[in-house]
């Protein structure tokens, strides 16, 4: 049954909804009207001359094949960050949710990471993984591997993809933990008194009825791993080697912010717009429908 | 007039005079840099020196990040007319500055409309040259420059038989010094080298004279063309693929992220700019030395000089006459032997005149730290030719970038010298055509 709200006066719904369009139109439409009308133009860097060129913007990246590549960069980048980031958020929210000595101590702890900037968790991670002097490059190279993320692609992308994810655990957990508590604990005693073990209580009972979360978080994640990762690259690899870790964002920081080439950096931005509404769209449509609430 | 607007009246007229009286007594300008930490403590005191040596001008120097950023958050601000007076720019922005007319006031105009008293010719010819016309007008006034050099741990050399005190001239002498230092196991890796493009494709192309871009490397024309992938510049970043084989070469990252292989002894020689004296003497605890870059004996016209990076101070337009005043005594004070010499000797950056030079001789600082003079031997050591006065490519941020992504591929062994490089100058070439219809 749906319920109906009457309003008194005929304005009063508008003026409710008043803050939430004003900052939609200042933080959303405006910016991106902004970038549309950019991306047809050619501008030098300080605004003196600017010409019309209609697609030629959006022809030139089209035809460059490295935009290419680096949408195969993003997909496999931003699939490893949400899977990996979520993964080890479930794993230690249903373990912290067990915890009952010092649960306060162990929650704060693994929230922390979040008050970290990108920029900085991206320097940490640097440091620990730095070839010559990083802690854990030299623990794989006493097992035999020779750790080089300046040279190797696979590296780099490895890393940036933990300094991404490392940071994103701590809110995906928080997330997790709140859907956790909110599941009353008589089903799954019930589920125990019938016999279920732990594994199964999880499949059957645990996880469909985080699903509202779960679903949330993905959407977040994917929206985190591709807008919202150019201060982790920036600050390590920046981009290298060769465009192993150029994912379209950081590409349109590094054309935009670095190269001052407006025009394709807008053209980028409206393709990464499309891209991110053509995701959105689906996970509601298709992903949305798995989600029991 | 009743009492009261009289009262009024007379308040405005004494605002004014102060206010006019203040005016008069200092005339404020901005200078916006990217010298973070310690290096920007030097450049403060630049400024206060500069306040305290008179009373008509005052220059307040603002930190706004390293030079992407500010080179950035100038042009921003110029388009939101709220530009500085002064902005550092690194020299790789050279092409992009240039070419904004309108925007930006050339030095030697700013000089000529102040009316300063100043000497051109005693500006380094291969510092100033990197930011002159064709005709040899000066755009802007060079403030921190350096060229690479490199840098030899004197102990791994004497470890593993090698002369501490005679260190590799040519790159053959280098590769055989660099296999003896491995086979004796006093290192496990030859050299590395900070800044690729700059120091192994731009600088390698100026100290061997050859084009590095045609038109004299820009410096004639924004129609130029990216020359990097000749048979010199293949047969060298191929040899360094090789090296990169066997540990004679050992690839560290961007920027000057391979310091740390230096700093560990774990390469015997590193090559970089000689701004990084300091980085070098507070971080490694053994003897080193530093030498000029080697060079291939085969190459015509080689060894010929070295060109700059570092940053040179750009004057925007839209301000007053009485505050481009200001700037031009403020570049005058800088360009001064005795603030020079300080700068020089504080910071491993070369000094931008003659007589700065000459007083840091006459102060005896070479001799006392040996090696710091070996930059500017190596930038003075012949007249530039058009090959190697400094490079004037429009998008060379992104240039350089392309640089470094495609030689990484070669030192990962992906692809050879020669596809490597032809990519870079295809890549390349396509934003240079891009940067020449925008500004044309």
């Amino acid at each position: 049954m749906e319920k109906r709200v009457v309003f008194r006066h005929a304005w009063l719904p508008y003026l409710l909804l008043l803050p939430q369009l004003a900052i939609t139109l200042i933080f959303f439409i405006w910016p991106a009207s902004q970038a549309l009308y950019q991306s047809v133009l050619r501008q030098d860097p300080f605004g003196l001359r600017t010409s019309f060129v209609g697609l030629e913007n959006f022809a030139r990246l089209l035809r460059d094949p490295l935009y290419l590549d680096s949408f195969q960069v993003t997909i496999v980048f931003s699939i490893a960050v949400t899977a990996l980031s979520m993964g080890l958020a479930l794993l230690l929210a249903i373990m912290a949710d067990r915890v009952i000595k010092g649960a306060t101590s162990y929650k704060t702890l693994l929230i922390w990471p979040y008050a970290v900037a990108p920029a900085v968790a991206g320097v940490l991670w640097w440091f620990i993984f730095n070839p010559t002097i990083g802690i854990l490059s030299y623990g794989l190279s006493l097992v035999g591997y020779d750790w080089n993320h300046a040279l190797d692609g696979g590296d780099a992308l490895t890393l940036v993809i933990i300094a991404s994810a490392w940071k994103q655990i701590s809110y995906n957990f928080l997330f997790f933990l709140a859907g956790l508590q909110a599941i009353p604990k008589s089903l799954i005693e019930a589920a125990a008194i019938d016999g279920a073990g732990p594994g199964r209580r999880f499949w059957t009972i645990i996880f469909p009825l985080l699903s509202p979360t779960t679903f949330f978080l993905l959407v977040v994640n994917v929206v985190y791993a591709f807008f919202d990762t150019f201060g982790v690259i920036h600050a390590t690899t920046n981009g290298g080697p060769g465009q192993a870790t150029t994912i379209l964002v950081y590409k349109v920081f590094s054309d935009g912010f670095i190269g001052l080439n407006l025009g394709s950096s807008a053209a980028q931005s409206v393709v990464l717009m499309l891209i991110v509404i053509a995701l959105t769209v689906v996970q509601f449509r298709y992903v949305e429908r798995r989600v029991q609430y | 007039m009743s009492q009261h607007s009289k009262l009024l009246a007379g308040a405005a007229a004494v605002a004014l005079l102060t206010g006019a009286g203040a005016a008069q007594a200092q005339t404020e300008v901005q200078w916006w840099h990217a010298m973070g930490g310690a290096l920007g403590e030097k450049t403060n005191a630049i400024a206060e020196g500069f306040n305290a040596s008179q009373s008509e001008f005052k220059v307040t120097p603002v930190y706004r990040g390293n030079y992407t950023e500010t080179m950035t958050a100038a042009i921003a601000a110029f388009r939101a007319g709220e530009q500085p007076h002064i902005v550092q720019v690194f020299e790789v922005g050279t092409a992009t500055m240039m070419a904004a007319e309108g925007a930006i006031y050339p030095v030697y105009e700013l000089m000529a409309d102040a009316g300063a008293d100043w000497n051109p010719d005693d500006y380094l010819p291969s510092v100033v040259g990197y930011y002159t016309t064709p005709e040899g007008n000066m755009l802007s006034m060079p403030f921190n420059s350096s060229t690479p050099v490199m840098y030899y741990n004197k102990e791994v050399f004497e470890a593993a038989g090698l002369d501490p005190e005679s260190p590799p001239t040519t790159w053959p002498e280098l590769e055989e010094a660099a296999r003896a230092i491995i086979s004796s196991g006093a290192a496990t890796c030859g050299f590395t080298t900070g800044w690729q493009s700059w120091v192994q494709l731009e600088n390698f192309s100026a100290w061997h004279n050859a084009p590095f871009a045609t038109q004299s490397n820009g410096f004639e024309g924004m129609d130029t063309e990216l020359a990097f992938n000749s048979d010199l510049h293949v047969a060298h970043i191929g040899a360094l693929q090789a090296w990169a084989e066997d540990g004679v070469f050992k690839y560290g990252g961007r920027r000057s992220d391979s310091a740390p292989l230096f700093y560990t002894r774990e390469c015997a020689m590193y090559m970089n700019s000689s701004a990084a004296y300091a980085g070098v003497t507070a971080n490694a605890e053994f003897e080193f030395g530093v030498a000029k870059l080697p060079y291939w004996p085969d190459a015509q016209g080689a060894p010929q000089n070295t060109i700059i990076g570092g940053a040179t101070l750009w004057v925007l337009q839209g301000h007053e006459a009485a505050e481009y005043e200001a700037v031009a005594a403020f570049f005058n004070y800088l360009a001064e032997p005795a603030v020079q010499a300080q700068w020089h000797q504080d910071t491993g950056y070369l000094p931008i005149t003659n007589s700065a030079w000459e007083l840091s001789q006459e102060q005896g600082f070479y001799a006392a730290n040996p090696g710091t003079d070996t930059s500017i031997k190596q930038m003075t050591l012949n007249e530039p030719t058009q090959n190697s006065k400094g490079l004037r490519l429009g998008s060379f941020v992104q240039i350089r970038d392309i640089i470094n992504e495609e030689l990484e591929r070669i030192w990962a062994g992906e692809v050879t010298a020669q596809e490597g490089l032809d990519t870079a100058v295809e890549r390349g070439n396509d934003l240079l055509r891009q940067f020449e219809a925008d500004n044309s």
